[in-house]
């Protein structure tokens, strides 16, 4: 089945390509949209943004696999980024981590069953100096303990934080 | 990068005024009205983009190649000078600004970014005239939402109030600003990663020369300056060069922002003068280290950088010092051959991206080292053989280590190859995974030994 971009996701994409000489540098922003819009960059989600651009579905495909952002499988609609680099372990990611784990009944990489929450463990998010932490979408969680993550769960069951929102 | 003559590096300066150093780039910090552009306008800020617009473009190099300013993302190298390599002929320049902050331990550009985003527009704006750039770019990471929402609002509002456009406060001078958000690749940190990047390809690095001044950014000479070292311009600019080389010692100059995190009672972001050594940091800043403890190691400047010990710590954070400073050990590829970076010059260590992790007396050293490895395994970009296969066997042999099931022969395999990767590869993020791993080795080798000990004895 076809896709397509809405109409406000079309007007993005031809501003951007105003600001590059060719098109070929708007693919990043265009399988972020994609993204947003589709749930996840399946085969036609890379196919529409080929036509979108006019490049070729290869080079799409090869820039979709490369960065860790872009999704080829559906996941929950809110993904909880939980650092463990250097300094969160230091102080403890790990333990949070299992924590998050257990509260969502979800190993790291999965999904929760009402498919709300995505579980990603994650390299450095720059927040060091509040290790450890976690972000999602726009919002940060610092100076984590494992005692606070039910909480978090909760409220982003109650309120979730798309990161999907920012493209 | 040019040949330099090997710098006299900073000594004695273990004590500096902390307090008396002037705040530069963190000066709106925890100053909510100040990220609008009104309130930005009110606090001063844009005035030196009309003083830099009655400027002539060489004549803003040369304040900067005065300030003795020097990269803030990781390499330090002088600022002016990498300005200084554009061809004079150049048909179209661009200047790329470096916002993917990804190295671990470094979290100042993010914060940079979310409390003073106009500081670094008026900051390209003014490196952009200098350079006769047109097309200008700001690559953030992908996953700096928060950061790149504020980023995106600013270059809005700088462009409907005419600093930005065809014809900026009527000068008829063109200046334009694209904030292209990444999407996940500590890779895309290196300059010709980002710029593959930004033309929208996978974010591999190229092979150099080319460097980017000559061949970047669609095949045009182009500047790729880090958040922080463009922040500092409008300074240097409203200042002169002289004022901002004065703020700090020898060929460094100004100030500098270090991350601290880890054991510490007090971590954080700080703007501190650049030749405080990491002692007073941890003691006078951090409140000392945690839980009463002492200092096993310092990583000082993310963790791409060889560790220190706690015999090295009065060493300046100052980049030649990191360097060329005959207090901090030389990095061994065993214990009898030191690494050689080329030339028979030593590999010390190196200031890096200012990310300072500090790691107390019982910290698990082989399980820290690990997780550093496994870090470089999953972001090498898969290009070159040694880094690919390399990072992936460090990350192996290193668990296991970690998880003491480690043979005694282990520490010369970890050795070997790491020795294998540094300096065969196409970029540096070989180098990266490289020598903390030979530096951890040449320092903290009896922690590896004790952890392969103990297997000895369950077995
Ligand atoms: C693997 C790797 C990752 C890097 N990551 C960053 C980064 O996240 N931010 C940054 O400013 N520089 C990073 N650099 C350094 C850049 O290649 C480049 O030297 C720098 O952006 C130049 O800016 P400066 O001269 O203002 O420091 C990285 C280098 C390597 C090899
Ligand atoms: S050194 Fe590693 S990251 Fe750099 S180009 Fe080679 S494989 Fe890629
Ligand atoms: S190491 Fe966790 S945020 Fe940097």
């Amino acid at each position: 089945m076809s896709l397509e971009f809405s109409a406000e996701a079309q007007k993005k994409i031809a501003a951007l390509c105003e600001r590059y000489p060719t098109k070929q540098p708007v693919v990043m922003a265009a399988l972020h949209l994609a993204q947003k819009e589709h749930g996840h960059l399946s085969d036609d989600a890379l196919r529409l943004v080929a036509a979108t651009l006019e490049l070729p579905y290869a080079h799409v495909y090869g820039v979709a696999t490369f960065y860790t952002m872009y999704r080829r499988e559906p996941a929950g609609k809110t993904t909880i980024r939980m650092c463990t680099n250097i300094s969160c372990m230091l102080r403890g990611g790990y333990d949070v981590l299992a924590e998050f784990e257990k509260r969502l009944g979800v190993k790291k990489g999965g999904t929760t069953a009402d498919k709300s929450l995505h579980l990603v463990e994650e390299e450095c998010i720059a927040a060091c100096a509040n290790a450890p932490c976690a972000v999602v979408g726009t919002k940060y969680y610092l100076d984590l303990t494992p005692d606070q993550v039910q909480g978090i769960v909760d409220e982003l069951k109650a309120n979730p934080h798309p990161e999907s929102e920012v493209v | 990068m040019a040949d330099e003559a090997k710098p006299p590096a900073p000594t004695g300066m273990t004590r500096v005024d902390v307090a008396g150093m002037p705040k530069l780039v963190s000066a709106r910090f925890q100053n909510e009205d100040a990220k609008t552009l009104a309130g930005y306008e009110k606090s001063g800020g844009y005035a030196t983009l009309r003083k830099a617009l009655a400027m002539r473009p060489e004549d803003i190099v040369a304040e900067v190649k005065a300030s003795n300013l020097r990269g803030r993302g990781g390499a330090g190298f002088a600022t002016g000078v990498k300005w200084g390599f554009v061809p004079k002929d150049a048909k179209a320049v661009h200047l790329v600004c470096n916002a993917d902050e990804s190295e671990p331990g470094t979290c100042k550009d993010r914060e940079l970014i979310y409390w003073d985003p106009h500081l670094l527009i008026e900051g390209m704006i003014i490196s952009a005239h200098a350079l006769k750039a047109v097309h200008n770019y700001i690559y953030i990471r992908g996953e700096m939402m928060r950061e790149y929402a504020v980023l995106a609002k600013a270059v809005d509002d700088a462009y409907a109030r005419g600093y930005l456009g065809k014809n900026i406060l009527g000068t008829g001078i063109e200046v334009h600003l694209t904030v292209h958000r990444g999407a996940g690749a500590y890779i895309c940190g290196e300059e010709t990663a980002l710029l593959n990047s930004l033309e929208g390809l996978r974010g591999q690095p190229r092979l150099k020369p080319p460097f980017p001044a000559i061949k970047g950014l669609f095949g045009n000479p182009t500047i790729v300056n880090n958040v922080e070292t463009l922040m500092n311009i409008p300074f240097i600019v409203d200042k002169g060069g002289p004022w901002f080389a004065a703020l700090g010692p020898g060929r460094s100059g100004g100030t500098r922002m270090l991350c601290v995190s880890g054991h510490v009672n007090k971590p954080g972001v700080w703007e501190l003068p650049i030749g405080i050594s990491f002692r007073q940091l941890i003691d006078e800043v951090c409140g000392g280290v945690w839980k009463g403890r002492k200092v096993k190691a310092v990583i000082p400047g993310g963790v791409s950088m060889p560790p220190l010990d706690i015999d090295e710590l009065d060493v300046p954070i100052e980049f030649d010092a990191l360097q060329n400073d005959e207090r901090i050990k030389p990095v061994m590829v065993s214990p009898t051959q030191k690494f050689d970076l080329g030339g028979g010059r030593l590999l010390r260590s190196m200031a890096g991206s200012g990310g300072v992790v500090v790691l107390d007396d019982q910290t698990d050293i082989p399980q820290a080292v690990w997780r550093i490895m496994k870090f470089f395994a999953h972001e090498s970009c898969g290009q070159c053989t040694p880094c690919r296969e390399g990072t992936g066997w460090l990350e192996k042999v290193s668990r296991r280590v970690a998880e003491g099931a480690g043979k005694p022969a282990d520490l010369e395999l970890l050795a070997s190859i790491a020795h294998g990767i540094a300096g065969n590869t196409i970029c540096a993020l070989g180098d990266a995974a490289a020598w903390p791993m030979l530096g951890f080795l040449t320092k903290f080798r009896a922690d590896f030994e004790a952890k392969i000990k103990q297997k000895g004895k369950a077995a």
